[in-house]
């Protein structure tokens, strides 16, 4: 394992050009989500710890950190699915195009900010109804037909499965179903596209699909993904952060962080040694 | 005691079968196509049938269906999706209470609130009965086919934009369907063959239903009357109208175990 990341990390990361420079891009001004200063506790046990991060427009951020670091957690605030939570509490700040979420129809807010689960979970109805569930909800009044197409098409499954539209979604393999759950949250055209461990579940090559996948859909949305698999960080991701016990320990472009860890947790954690 | 134990299982099975092949043996040699169409024949005539009683059985039953499953599944979603442990842990145990009580004090009940009051024994108030019964047993397993919904599907649907309504009227309701249909058929079955609350409430006719609101005839009480009568031919025509309900009770159960085996259309 230990090898297997330094070589990941040697062969497809390109060396970052300058330290300084680099890291001045981890702030650019183009920022899609900026979150400040969020706690957050489960019931009286408190998970994140004064958060701040910038999620920058059109690019892959990638949450890494052991289990249990509150990546997941955090990802999910972001478009406030810690709310079906039952005694869940945050504190902060967390915007979307300088407005705050946290004021927001709760609706809207999903609409614009998407999410994409551990385990693929396509509702009980066909392949073309799942992809249109999210337009139907929300009353959309564009042709139906040509959107499912679309998002198919933006998810990679298009050519798969366009002679079998309304079969059932549990007959997709679980690559396919996971890249059909891609579709049906790209179907409402979200700004931010959140991915919990996406790959998790999938076999290699329904990984290495996905991965492809993510980095096209950079020009349509903003992604952020938590994935415990440092080399998937590493092939995929602009920007990384690194979370330990709900503390963001350290924040920069992936080449650097990979390549460069500034503090010793960080290193530690990229090489195996804990985690 | 293996020999013991396997005998009362054998027994517990044969139960069964000795009461289906004396239902089957007697009834079936009663039963013919006058005890389908035919009013009953007056007192002291052989023949006719109980016409009137298998269209009163079923508008009670359709009256019940009406009356206690939107009830049950009501309840049963507000239970799984909104009520806080301590709500449900009461309203459960209320509602295994109710099931577990004994029908005749459910027709005494529904007499005192449904037929007392109008000085009338009617078809509605035997649906109410009947209806009440149904309650609980629906509530209680749809909402056991509703938890089982994976917690994945309801946060893949308000992950797009679904409000917590729309969540359960386009995702969960439709993935439990095959289970809350299963029970609602079992509720059904169960209460087809429900007798004591119908003698406080229907109470029977020997002759069609003049409406809603005046006595029925129904196949479980034509049984009581009949069995317990003095004459041989009423027993022959109380054996196919057990015959008649035990064959809807089974297939009932039988279509509803095959809904089931079909799968849940979940994966878990």
């Amino acid at each position: 394992m230990n090898a297997f990341v330094r070589q990941a990390v040697s062969v497809n990361i390109t060396p970052p050009v300058t330290t300084a420079a680099t890291r001045e891009t981890a702030a650019p001004a183009e920022m899609r989500m900026t979150i400040s200063k969020v706690n957050f506790w489960y019931g009286a046990k408190q998970t994140l710890f004064d958060i701040n991060l910038g999620i920058a427009t059109s690019k892959v951020t990638a949450l890494i950190g052991p289990s249990g670091c509150g990546k997941s957690t955090l990802l999910r605030t972001l478009d406030r699915m810690h709310e079906t939570v039952r005694h869940s509490r945050l504190e902060g700040v967390i915007l979307l195009d300088g407005k705050n979420i946290l004021d927001q129809d709760v609706t809207q807010l999903r609409r614009r900010v998407g999410m994409v689960f551990q385990r693929p979970n396509p509702f009980p109805k066909s392949i073309f109804e799942n992809v249109a569930y999210g337009l139907r909800i929300n009353g959309s009044k564009l042709p139906m037909a040509d959107a499912v197409e679309k998002s198919l098409r933006h998810a990679a499954l298009w050519d798969e499965v366009k002679d079998h539209l309304h079969k059932s979604a549990y007959e997709l393999s679980g690559g396919q179903q996971q890249r059909l759950c891609i579709a049906r949250a790209l179907a409402v055209e979200p700004e931010v596209l959140l991915l919990d461990e996406p790959c998790s579940a999938l076999d290699p090559i329904s990984t290495a699909k996905i991965e492809e996948l993510l980095v096209q859909l950079k020009d349509l949305c903003t992604i952020v993904t938590v994935t415990h698999n440092m080399q998937q960080a590493a092939r995929i991701s602009d920007f990384t952060a690194f979370l330990l016990n709900g503390q963001v320990i350290e924040f920069s472009p992936t080449p650097h962080l990979f390549t460069k860890p500034t503090d010793p947790r960080t290193e530690a954690y990229i090489t195996g040694r804990f985690g | 005691m293996l020999t013991m134990t396997g005998l009362c299982a054998v027994v517990a099975v044969s139960v069964l079968f000795f009461i289906l092949g004396y239902l089957v043996y007697y009834g079936g040699t009663s039963i013919n196509w006058n005890f389908f169409t035919k009013l009953p024949a007056p007192v002291g005539e052989t023949g006719g049938g109980m016409a009137n009683a298998i269209v009163g059985s079923a508008k009670l039953l359709a009256l019940a269906t009406l009356f206690g499953v939107p009830i049950g599944f009501l309840g049963a979603i507000y239970l799984a999706e909104f009520s806080g442990s301590k709500v449900a842990f009461v309203v459960r145990y209320a509602a295994d209470l109710l099931n577990g009580a004994p029908s005749i004090v459910i027709g005494i009940f529904a007499f005192s609130i449904a037929v007392h009051p109008f000085k009338q024994f009617s078809t509605l108030a035997g649906g109410f009965a009947l209806g009440i019964m149904m309650v609980p047993i629906t509530l209680r397993s749809t909402e056991q086919f509703l938890l089982a919904v994976p917690r994945t599907l309801r946060e893949g649907a308000m992950a797009l934009g679904a409000s917590k309504w729309k969540t359960i009227a386009t995702v969960i309701v439709p993935a439990a369907y095959r289970g809350i249909l299963t029970a609602i058929l079992l509720a059904f079955a169960r209460v087809a063959g429900e007798t004591a609350p119908l003698l406080f409430t229907a109470l029977g006719n020997r002759y069609w239903s003049r409406g809603w609101t005046e006595p029925t005839a129904s196949l479980p009480v034509m049984i009581y009357n009949y069995g317990l009568s003095p004459y041989e031919d009423w027993h022959r025509q109380a054996w196919a109208a057990g015959l008649v309900l035990l064959a809807l009770i089974l297939i009932t159960n039988i279509v509803a175990r095959a809904i089931l085996s079909r799968g849940i259309s979940v994966p878990r």
